[in-house]
């Protein structure tokens, strides 16, 4: 049959679209063409599938092979293609079966000894052609794995062309190969980087961490260096529910398009603590044809972590505010826009001033006034606006240490949240939203009939009327009242949860 | 004669006979002039057919049509329109066709044709 096609998966940002490779063997001189928008690297493909294709006893015919990917508008990238160009030309040669290859979907680049190597993003790839319909996938052998992390679908794993041409009834020897693994890619990073145990002497710090775990609450750290902020952002995960299987599948999933090694599902929720020199690009994705997610769609469903924050250029802290409200990244190129998940929490940690020693109390800090108030401010008021939490972090002292009893483990932690989580879930059953920093501003005070009632709210009345608080503020009092509540397992926030919420809100600086 | 092109002469005549067997009625062979040469004329179904034959001794250096490029496809274009400058009028439109042949030693020849390659 001088036509034969074949699917395979364009991926832009997380979510992918099936393209149908159509081959078609003319009698013509013999050429190869690839068309339908192919960025470089599928260009490339004709030379590595011709190769892969004459080194694995199958040669293409010495006819004009025309390539096509439709739909011929949507633009494709990377060398994924590889395999299902050659089963279509092959298809249309006469290779194989040409009925059997239509009905699969293949990914995988080719090595010129018709090896299969690995590719980027296998993992979305397999749930796009899953949501398609499809109901078998032929990849890689190194990405198998990958690829079966997907239920409801058929994972058939080749490693070589010619495997892959035998399992279609095509007629040729096949070699056993060693199949091509994986680079080296790191490993996940471990998410439980401690134990709330670890912290000792800081229970008010410890009851606030759990507070910003339940409720989903942005949470500022601020405090002298070597007081324990970086300790108490690196526990967070470890307090976080599980994640459910969607969930866990879009985090491997935005691992996978990283170029980061997908190691099995993990539920325990991620954890990206980006350097302070890191890029706007870096933080939520970009690059010029390929889309590739940054650290905070990679932290998705968990921490984004922001160490010594005002170091960050203040146009990188600023990306994020679109982002923390939409809950999802889009970036727009000229070819086309993708997105990316972004329902992270955000937990930015920053010394008080450059030299780190200024506290409540009036410690040593050396700095000049003008100093201090510059270094703060790079975190611009509107990020600062979107933590529900602020904390001070306070050095700690040998009275506190000594005071060993009511630490609280990781464990004994999760149990609360989750405990507090579900409390929420439930009354926000029927909405949007699943936590308490989900839950909009005027919903909270009025038309979602959550308002806890006057003779509770009477102080930060007082504050909204006095111009003390603002709007903005007060719903984030109510917020955190809620999830004080929630952990509490009072039905409504009191007068205390308020009291509590007012105080958490901002951290006593002296910029505050 | 060299070994090669006692190869071609070889190649050319399995593939007159090849061609005159499917029907086509051979008008010229080895047509020259001072800008090459054309290895086959001959007419078939009312077209006038321009015919560039290749032979191989195997496929180490390649199928015979890969030895066909643009660069001499637009040689043979331009050959196929001074023939009819020197033979006056045509019988039919022209048409260009390539043969490849096979000869293996020690194995029968395979001879493959493509009509209108450009």
């Amino acid at each position: 049959m001088p036509v034969a096609r074949t699917r395979s998966v364009a991926l832009l940002g997380l979510s992918g679209s099936i393209v149908e490779v159509e081959a078609d063997l003319g009698s013509q001189l013999p050429a190869f063409l690839v068309i339908g928008l192919p960025d470089a690297a599928i260009g490339e493909s004709r030379e590595r599938v011709r190769a892969a294709a004459a080194n694995s006893g199958c040669p293409l015919p010495a006819r004009r092979l025309t390539v096509n990917l439709s739909p011929a508008t949507l633009p494709k990238h990377g060398s994924g293609f590889d395999l299902a160009i050659a089963i279509a030309c092959l298809a249309a040669a006469g290779r194989l079966d040409a009925s059997s290859a239509g009905s699969l979907v293949h990914l995988g680049e080719l090595g010129l000894d018709g090896r299969l190597r690995p590719t980027d993003g296998v993992l979305p790839a397999v749930l796009a052609a899953r949501r398609a319909g499809a109901d078998r996938v032929m990849v890689p052998t190194a990405n198998a794995p990958e690829a079966a992390l997907v239920d409801g679908i058929e994972v058939v794993g080749v490693a070589s062309l010619a495997e892959a041409v035998a399992w279609h009834g095509g007629d040729v020897e096949v070699v056993p190969v060693d199949a091509v693994l994986p680079a080296d890619a790191p490993e996940p990073p471990l998410v439980h980087t401690g134990d709330l145990a670890d912290v000792v002497g800081n229970p008010e710090a410890v009851a606030a961490l759990i507070a910003a775990a339940a409720g989903g609450h942005h949470l500022g750290l601020y405090g002298p260096p070597g007081a324990g902020k970086t300790m108490l952002a690196s526990r967070l995960p470890g307090i976080l529910p599980d994640l459910a299987l969607d969930q866990s599948l879009e985090v491997a999933s935005l691992r996978s398009l990283s170029g980061l090694g997908v190691g099995g599902l993990s539920a325990r929720p991620p954890f990206e603590a980006p350097h302070h020199t890191a890029s706007a690009a870096s933080i939520i994705g970009g690059g010029g044809r390929l889309i590739r997610p940054g650290a905070a769609a990679r932290a998705s469903h968990g921490v984004l972590f922001l160490d010594e924050a005002p170091e960050f250029p203040a146009s990188v802290l600023d990306v994020l505010r679109q982002p923390l409200e939409s809950r999802s990244i889009s970036i727009h190129r000229a070819s086309a826009i993708a997105s990316f998940p972004a329902s992270f929490q955000l937990v930015l940690a920053a010394n008080p001033c450059p030299c780190g020693q200024w506290s409540p109390k009036g410690e040593s800090c050396t700095c000049a006034p003008s100093v201090k108030r510059r270094y703060l401010s790079r975190i611009s008021g509107p990020l600062r606006d979107r933590l529900d939490l602020e904390l001070w972090v306070p050095r700690l002292t040998t009275t506190a240490s000594a005071g060993e009893g009511g630490r609280v483990s990781s464990d004994e932690a999760r149990r609360r949240v989750e405990l507090a989580r579900t409390v929420a879930a439930e009354r926000y059953r029927g909405t949007p939203w699943r936590t308490n920093a989900e839950v909009p501003g005027p919903w909270l005070r009025g038309t979602g009939g959550m308002h806890p009632g006057h003779r509770a709210t009477v102080a930060i009345d007082r504050a909204l009327e006095s111009g003390g608080l603002t709007m903005r503020g007060y719903d984030k009092v109510l917020r955190l009242a809620w999830t004080l509540a929630d952990l509490d397992g009072a039905g409504v926030p009191d007068g205390d949860h308020v009291g509590q919420a007012n105080v958490l809100r901002r951290a006593p600086l002296w910029a505050a | 004669m060299s070994h090669n092109a006692e190869l071609g002469r070889l190649g050319e005549d399995l593939a007159a006979a090849h061609l005159e067997a499917r029907g086509f009625r051979l008008i010229e062979r080895n047509w020259r002039c001072r800008h090459g040469e054309i290895d086959v004329v001959a007419a078939h179904r009312a077209c006038t057919v321009f015919i560039e034959v290749k032979t191989r001794a195997g496929e180490r250096f390649g199928h015979p049509f890969e030895a066909i490029t643009p660069v001499k496809l637009a040689r043979l274009r331009r050959l196929a329109a001074m023939w009819c400058e020197a033979k006056g009028a045509i019988a039919g439109p022209p048409r260009i066709d390539a043969v490849a042949v096979l000869v293996r030693p020690g194995e029968s020849a395979v001879i493959e044709h493509l009509e209108g390659i450009g």
